[in-house]
């Protein structure tokens, strides 16, 4: 039984080996053609000034094959050598002059007109090219996870081997899958040209969805949604014994999925705006954003109730939902980073830094992403008001935009994905909710000082054994307060639930109760042996 | 500002030297051999399965020693002078003290077994235990478990994780049933068995047979039986580590003799934890206890008294709690394995056959006296309340929800429970709705 368990589980890493090697691996392959209509609208879109570039690159590009890097390339050669003439002219003109950025022309400008190339094999397949890359990487997963229903033996904590396996415990293995993360984003956010080929893999689903070709996030909704449900089947194995999780698998994974993912979509089917009903800001950083105003505003009826339900959702329904039931109801049963990081997230939870030092990092970068947030948005709404237009100088040579801009790039896409994500294998799976996400940091604020939530002690049981804290992807030193009898009343702790999962001695349980000081953080006489306090510790420290 | 050592840097050692410096300024000094830094023992199986790395048991970080001025030598102590009052070390140095809290622990029972001494045969008690375990399992193909205790089946869980053959003998009719009554005892049997644990009941150990490089290489049971195995675990029992006191003038029993203060015979000399031994055992416990929170309790008592508040070694209503593979156990107050004459008895078991709660009651008072609780987590402060109380088992069962402390959605059992005890006892108990104003009274007054 359990050998053939095991067969059916290595057949599954093969599958999806298989489909992440095809995916990966078309990026090399493929070849694109602009045809001459294809281009002309591309420079129409664009508004492209430059006769000499218009003219150089249409001589160089159209109607041939070539790579989606030597078209890449061409095309940025084109506009180095474009610019050089423009700026040669006795007078310049700078409409003509074609701005290029690292970390912006490649999405903005060379992505469209890759995309819209794309020619051969992937375009004429895209079932098969679906099968060959996800259908074998979910089939695969779920041939990998499944059988631990038979080998994991009866249901119970089996975190056997976390700590010896490379991929768990920041081996090579879990390296290469960083690097690996890491790229991803960085193609994904700055370089999406690279990745058209993935890209057509869910072509057709997006065409059925919202009738449009899919777009680079259209690809990571799809592969976030896929991505979770494999992991989530995972937990359910996992944790078959315990309602606590499985309900929460469930419930995160259909917010995901519906909420993020299908409802959005459609919305655009129907002509309405793109809108995902959970996202509150300032973890919606751009919901104030002008754009997005105007967007929703001018959308009819639907698009002012997504407006007010937006600003409802983050001053009244977020604090009223985190006083009755903790910081946990968003963190982690609706939102998507939190869902991901209980899902392909979790095999790596166990490597957040649990030190004192880390927990001093911890407040003063997530308040100063909260502060970096609310300025940036106070001055959105400032100019906003004033019509002012966001291009223009405010002050410092700097511009709103520049701001949005600055804030969209260091924090939507550095820290919340290339680090956020991408280091799940190295730094564990909440780094990005623990140190950088300004929604948390406003919801911990709430729930460290007006909540029904904590974290129970039960008395005198805490044998100091330290699996709580081990198994805590927000770096809370559980067993600190734990072993001393005292309730756990943390900003940072999203309700998880696994420090009472993992607990040998069934020390911990999250619950709901008055919201008096000496409920919730007052140290219980049951234990003597008091243990020191981490709080004045750290007080001490300062 | 006196000069205390302490020998032994476990829970007992350390809470005490923890105590001493938030009361007072004194020179702290903590001795042992063991490790640099205290972690903690009940956690040794998790490393060994790969739960955690031996950092993760270490519950302070290490700067934290120095921080509070707590010394660190490592060293075993060999000799203990009381007239000179000077511990001498294996690294051939001596250190003087004022006072001295000696808290060395246990070690694991040998009872002159031939062959008890080949390599791949170890207790589990200390880290480098751990370590030679770790090592003789690495060609391991078949382990055998002598001695059915806490620590036997936490060594055959984490030997069974590797996909090791485990054959677990222990001693009596069923697994702990010294301690556990018949079904809570049954109940394990079964559950080890599901686990492919080979458990042979009735069966103990007469030798173990060496190889020719001095490696086990099979166990001969009382019954005759040879089993092939190459790696061997001792797990008979405890008993205090106090050997290199034995020419010191310190009287000793089969621990050290303490008095309720903890003070030994001799002025100034302390002993805490696993190898402190009381003259009479305090309640219904026993002289010796060994476990893990009554050596944090004596730590900080022997804190107390040393600065300048003698106090008495009070440790409260029993509790205890332990993990058998997937099935947690815990218990408050006192449920033998046999019932007293006095005593009623009232037992529930879950249809899966994975959990139960076990009531101890006094059939003439009805006073609740204790339970054992399996697969079901309770609620420590409630117990303790109750049992402060004097309540009666009627008391505790219509309140049995308040107790709850399983993880919320969990199925609830309290309205079944209660419905059984109705039918057994021809009563009519209603179970009481879960009250936060009950619960909170207990937590904050007590
Ligand atoms: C595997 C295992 C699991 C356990 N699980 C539980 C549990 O779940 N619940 C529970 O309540 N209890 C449990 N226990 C028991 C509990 O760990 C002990 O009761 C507790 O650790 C005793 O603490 P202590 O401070 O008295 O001694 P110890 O922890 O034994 O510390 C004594 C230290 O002194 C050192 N020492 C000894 N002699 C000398 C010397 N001559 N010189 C210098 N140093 C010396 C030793 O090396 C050791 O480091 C478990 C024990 C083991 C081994
Ligand atoms: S709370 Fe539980 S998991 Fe945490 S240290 Fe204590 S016994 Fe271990």
């Amino acid at each position: 039984m359990n050998t053939q368990m095991k067969t059916i589980k290595n057949i599954g890493y093969i599958l999806t080996f298989l489909g992440f090697l095809f995916f990966a691996g078309s990026i090399f392959t493929g070849s694109y053609k602009v045809t001459p209509e294809a281009y002309t609208n591309w420079i129409n879109s664009k508004g492209i000034k430059s006769e000499y570039f218009i003219e150089n690159t249409q001589k160089a590009i159209v109607d041939k094959e070539m790579s989606a890097w030597a078209l890449s390339h061409e095309i940025i050669d084109q506009a180095k050598a474009s610019n050089e003439f423009q700026k040669k002219q006795t007078e310049i003109d700078w409409n003509k002059i074609i701005h290029i950025k690292w970390n912006k022309t490649s999405k903005e400008y060379i992505f469209p007109l890759v995309k819209a190339a794309a020619t051969g094999w992937f375009v004429d397949n895209t079932a098969l090219w679906f099968f060959l890359t996800f259908g074998l990487a979910i089939i695969g997963g779920l041939m990998v996870f499944i059988p631990d229903y038979k080998l994991l033996g009866p249901a119970g904590i089996k975190n056997n081997g976390i700590f010896q396996h490379s991929a768990t415990n920041r081996g090579i293995v879990g390296f290469v899958a960083a690097f690996f993360f890491v790229s991803f984003y960085v193609l994904l956010y700055f370089f999406p040209n690279y990745i058209v080929n993935p890209i057509l893999a869910v072509d057709g689903i997006s065409k059925s969805l919202s009738g449009n070709p899919a777009s680079q996030w259209f690809l990571y909704g799809f592969m976030y949604c896929s991505v979770m449900t494999v992991f989530a089947v995972r937990m359910f194995i996992k944790y078959r014994h315990n309602k606590y999780q499985l309900i929460r698998t469930g419930v995160v994974l259909f917010f995901q999925i519906a909420f993020a993912f299908l409802l959005p979509e459609i919305l655009v089917a129907f002509n309405q705006p793109w809108f995902d009903f959970k996202n509150a800001w300032p973890l919606n950083y751009s919901f104030f954003f002008d754009w997005n105003i105007n967007g929703l505003i001018s959308s009819g009826n639907l698009g002012i109730f997504m407006f007010v339900w937006g600003i409802l959702l983050t001053v009244i329904i977020v604090p009223v939902m985190v006083y009755f039931y903790g910081k946990r109801w968003y963190c982690s049963w609706v939102c998507g980073c939190g869902g991901l990081a209980e899902t392909l997230g979790d095999p790596y939870r166990q490597l957040s830094d649990k030190s004192l030092f880390s927990w001093k990092v911890e407040r003063w970068l997530i308040h100063t992403v909260l502060a970096f947030a609310t300025i940036m948005t106070l001055l959105t709404l400032y100019i906003y008001f004033a019509e002012i237009p966001s291009w223009k100088e405010l002050f410092w040579g700097i511009s709103v935009y520049d701001v949005q801009t600055l804030y969209g790039f260091l924090i939507g896409s550095i820290f919340s994905g290339v680090i956020g994500t991408g280091f799940y294998p190295i730094l564990g799976n909440r780094v990005w909710c623990r140190f950088g996400c300004p929604l948390a940091a406003y919801m911990g604020l709430v729930q460290r000082f007006k909540s029904r939530f904590r974290i129970t002690t039960n008395g005198g049981q805490c044998i100091s054994c330290g699996n709580c804290s081990t198994y805590c992807e927000q770096g809370i030193d559980v067993r600190s307060y734990a072993q001393k009898g005292q309730n756990i009343v943390r900003s940072s702790c999203v309700g998880c639930g696994v420090c009472s999962a993992v607990c040998p001695r069934g020390v911990l349980k999250l619950e709901n109760g008055p919201n008096t000081d000496a409920s919730r953080t007052e140290v219980s006489d049951v234990t003597l042996g008091n243990d020191i306090d981490l709080l004045e510790m750290l007080k001490k420290n300062d | 500002m006196k000069n205390v050592v302490i020998i032994g840097n476990g829970i007992a050692g350390v809470t005490a030297a923890r105590h001493i410096r938030k009361k007072s300024d004194h020179k702290i000094t903590i001795i042992s051999g063991e490790t640099d830094y205290f972690f903690s023992r009940t956690a040794l199986m998790y490393i060994f399965m790969g739960h955690m790395k031996f950092e993760h048991t270490q519950p302070y970080e290490n700067w934290f020693w120095k921080k509070n001025r707590i010394d660190l030598v490592k060293a075993f102590v060999t000799k203990v002078d009381t007239v000179s009052k000077t511990v001498s070390l294996d690294n051939n140095t001596n250190l003087n003290y004022d006072d001295l809290i000696i808290a060395t622990g246990s070690k694991p029972n040998k009872f002159g077994w031939p062959g008890q001494d080949l390599k791949g045969v170890s207790g589990m008690y200390s880290k480098q235990d751990l370590d030679a375990i770790t090592e003789s399992s690495k060609d391991c193909h078949r382990a055998v478990i002598v001695g059915g205790g806490l620590i036997g089946i936490e060594m055959a869980e984490m030997l069974a994780s590797k996909n090791i053959p485990v054959t677990f003998l222990v001693r009596e009719t069923s697994f702990w049933n010294g301690v556990l009554p018949e079904g809570e005892s049954d109940m394990v049997n079964r559950h080890i068995r599901e686990h492919h644990i080979d458990l042979k009941l009735q069966t103990g150990l007469s030798e173990i047979i060496s190889d020719e490089n001095g490696r086990a290489k099979a166990i001969v049971t009382d019954k005759g039986e040879t089993i092939a195995c190459n790696l061997v675990g001792l797990t008979a029992g405890v008993s205090p580590n106090i050997d290199f006191l034995k020419d010191s003038t310190i009287e000793l029993g089969r621990g050290v003799m303490v008095n309720r203060k903890l003070e030994t015979s001799v002025p100034n000399v302390y002993a805490i934890g696993d190898c402190a031994q009381q003259h009479e055992g305090i309640g219904e416990r026993r002289p010796i206890e060994a476990v893990w929170y009554t050596g944090k309790m004596m730590g900080e008592t022997v804190a107390r008294t040393i600065c300048g508040e003698p106090s008495d070694y009070t440790p409260g209503h029993w509790f205890n709690s332990a993990k058998f593979l997937d099935i947690e156990y815990q218990t408050y107050g006192w449920v033998w394995a046999q019932p007293k004459e006095n005593e009623g008895r009232f037992y529930w078991e879950h249809k899966d056959g994975k959990k139960c709660v076990h009531f101890n009651y006094d059939k003439n008072t009805r006073k609740f006296i204790g339970l054992n609780t399996f697969g079901i987590r309770l609620r420590h402060n409630m117990f303790d309340k109750w049992l402060k109380e004097e309540r009666s088992v009627e008391h505790v069962l219509e309140h049995l929800k308040d107790a709850n402390f399983d993880p919320e959605f969990y199925d609830q059992h309290e309205t079944e429970i209660l419905e059984k005890f109705n039918q057994e006892n021809n009563t009519n108990l209603v179970s009481k709705k879960k009250s936060w104003k009950r619960i909170l009274q207990n937590a904050i007054n007590l």
